[in-house]
């Protein structure tokens, strides 16, 4: 529960107006420095003084940062594009409208508005006890409040991938674009590199205290997608208690690319039911070459293999099933 | 204009004639991008960021000037340092939608902005609605109209959710205005009147 205090401590704030001079500057405060997107994951950790930032960064006014435009074949969206932009611009609903759709359905216009799609895919977890405050694995500690604790609450946390900690990723577009193959542009002092999107969100396996590759000093500043999936046959569904503001119980996004009914090649990603968005290779396997509904049962079933639940979300399992058959069917009833 | 900008408050505990003074001693801002620094950087006696603190907002038409911190958000300036009160703190995380003004013609919860984010743009709060000799806007009388609220405390936030919805749908069904407010929480659970109201303010002002 938010409590409500006096207002945030305070910070040194820098609003540079390029690139360049942001990278300067986050490489010259390093892991002192805060980047700020939207901030609308930012603020409510600064004002529960859970994260106390000597110095933010806010990339507001860097106008090379926003915006969608072409290069090539590949469409490329500013890390700093709100929620509403993707959403509404006509080329990502013509081309890429898995993405438009999940953007959509992320928490409230306002938070649409203002929040970016850099933010959103490198938003931290919901875990509340992570987010609360406590010490736990996440934190730095030597416990983990929701998977191991006899007590711990977790129906929204992890049923695939835990290593310790149970959290996941509560983004809505980070699987619409793990789904697209996207590629993500990250720069610091020392250069550009180019990540592919599964390599950009990490598992408690590899780093239990974040959920991207992002360091200090990087700047994630391009989110490209290429025109491998562009125009393809989409499913993009969230199930949430309510339907406005609620991070997803498990959302699912998918491609595929059909002759006739037949399936050629997909991508299925589940989200909120790891740390990162969750691939589901072994559907992708089980329906290629295959008819949509000669092989929805069958796919569906397996679709939650391999998952391990904890004592209050097992739930998750059922919806994963339901949604990849969906999914392949192409409707909301099946 | 009001008249508790720069009178009410003093960075760093300095008497309004310190300040001032140094206002003007600190001179040019030479790191790039640099702009202001709260209490974090800067010494507990100098206070060169406070130069930068005194800022112009554009509000409701007016441009105000006023002492903003770094980590102050804009339903803090508006309604603590401009008297702007009309706009609600509800929940203070962007979960409830009280606290909704217009940034630029697009709602925004102005409980999870920095002010210094919307430097240089123009910011429109409830108080900015009604005409210069006390008429209501269309979208007020036609809330009044229709009695859509309760006890009204998340009625400034409903009308100018409602207000820049509009501008990007003027004549909306009543499903599309409901999902256009949907960042707007009736603790009332009174939506139904609501959007009744809103719908009659929207035909209030298409009809100009
Ligand atoms: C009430 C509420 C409900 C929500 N519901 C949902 C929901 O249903 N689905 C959903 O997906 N999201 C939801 N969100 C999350 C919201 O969409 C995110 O907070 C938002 O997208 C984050 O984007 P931002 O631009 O505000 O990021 P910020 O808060 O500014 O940044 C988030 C994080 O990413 C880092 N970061 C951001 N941009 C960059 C960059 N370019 N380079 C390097 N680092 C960067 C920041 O340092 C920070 O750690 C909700 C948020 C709230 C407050
Ligand atoms: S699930 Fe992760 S974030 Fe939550 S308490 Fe456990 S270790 Fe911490």
């Amino acid at each position: 529960m938010a409590i409500i205090r006096d207002g945030m401590a305070p910070f040194d704030l820098y609003q540079p107006t390029s690139i360049e001079d942001a990278l300067s500057l986050a490489n010259r405060l390093g892991a002192d420095a805060w980047v700020l997107a939207g901030g609308l994951d930012s603020l409510e950790r600064f004002k529960d003084r859970i994260k106390r930032p000597k110095a933010v960064i806010d990339l507001g006014n860097i106008d090379e940062l926003r915006g969608v435009r072409r290069e090539g074949e590949d469409l490329v969206i500013g890390s700093m594009t709100t929620l509403t932009e993707v959403s509404l611009h006509p080329e990502i609903r013509a081309r890429f409208a898995l993405l438009a759709e999940a953007a959509g359905e992320v928490a409230s216009p306002q938070i649409r508005n203002q929040g970016t799609i850099g933010g959103n895919i490198s938003q931290d977890t919901r875990c509340w006890y992570y987010r609360g405050g406590w010490d736990c694995y996440r934190a730095g500690g030597g416990t983990c409040y929701a998977g191991e604790s006899l007590e711990g609450q977790n129906r929204e946390h992890a049923i695939f991938g835990a290593e310790g900690c149970v959290a996941v990723t509560p983004s809505d577009t980070a699987p619409a674009l793990v789904a697209l193959e996207a590629r993500l542009v990250i720069r610091n002092a020392g250069g550009r590199r180019e990540v592919a999107v599964d390599d950009y969100f990490v598992g408690p396996g590899s780093d239990i205290t974040r959920l991207n590759v992002l360091k200090a000093g990087d700047l994630l500043t391009e989110i490209r997608l290429p025109a491998t999936w562009a125009g393809a046959t989409f499913y993009f569904e969230k199930v949430h208690d309510r339907p406005v503001w609620d991070f997803p119980l498990v959302n699912i996004a998918t491609a595929m690319h059909l002759s006739g009914e037949r399936i050629d090649r997909s991508r299925f990603v589940l989200g909120a039911v790891a740390a990162r968005p969750w691939r589901l290779p072994r559907v992708e396997a089980a329906v290629a070459g295959s008819l949509r509904n000669a092989v929805a049962d069958s796919a569906s079933r397996i679709a939650a293999e391999g998952a391990v639940p904890l004592k209050n979300n097992g739930y998750k399992m059922a919806l994963a099933r339901n949604l990849v058959k969906r999914a392949i069917l192409g409707k909301r009833e099946s | 204009m009001d008249t508790f900008t720069v009178e009410n408050i003093r960075p760093g505990g300095m008497t309004r004639r310190q300040f001032i003074k140094s206002v003007i001693a600190a001179g040019a801002v030479s790191s790039s991008g640099l702009l202001f620094s709260g209490p974090a950087g800067a010494g507990p006696k100098t206070s060169p960021g406070a130069v930068e603190r005194l800022i112009t907002l554009a509000v409701n038409g007016q441009q105000r000037r006023v002492d903003v911190m770094p980590q102050e958000t804009l339903a803090q300036t508006l309604r603590g340092k401009l008297g702007l009160t009309g706009l609600k703190i509800g929940c203070d995380r962007g979960e409830c939608g009280a606290c909704t003004v217009l940034v630029d013609d697009v709602p925004m919860y102005a409980c999870s902005i920095l002010t210094h984010s919307v430097r240089g743009k123009n910011i429109l709060t409830i108080e900015g609605l009604a005409r210069p000799d006390g008429g209501l806007h269309p979208l007020q009388q036609g809330v009044l109209d229709e009695q859509g609220f309760q006890c009204g405390y998340c009625a400034p936030g409903f009308l100018m959710a409602t207000l820049g919805y509009l501008k990007t749908n003027p004549d909306p069904t009543r499903q599309e205005l409901a999902h256009g407010v949907s960042g707007n929480i009736c603790r009332c659970q009174d939506y139904d009147k609501i959007l009744t109201a809103l719908m009659r303010g929207a035909e209030y002002m298409r009809k100009g």
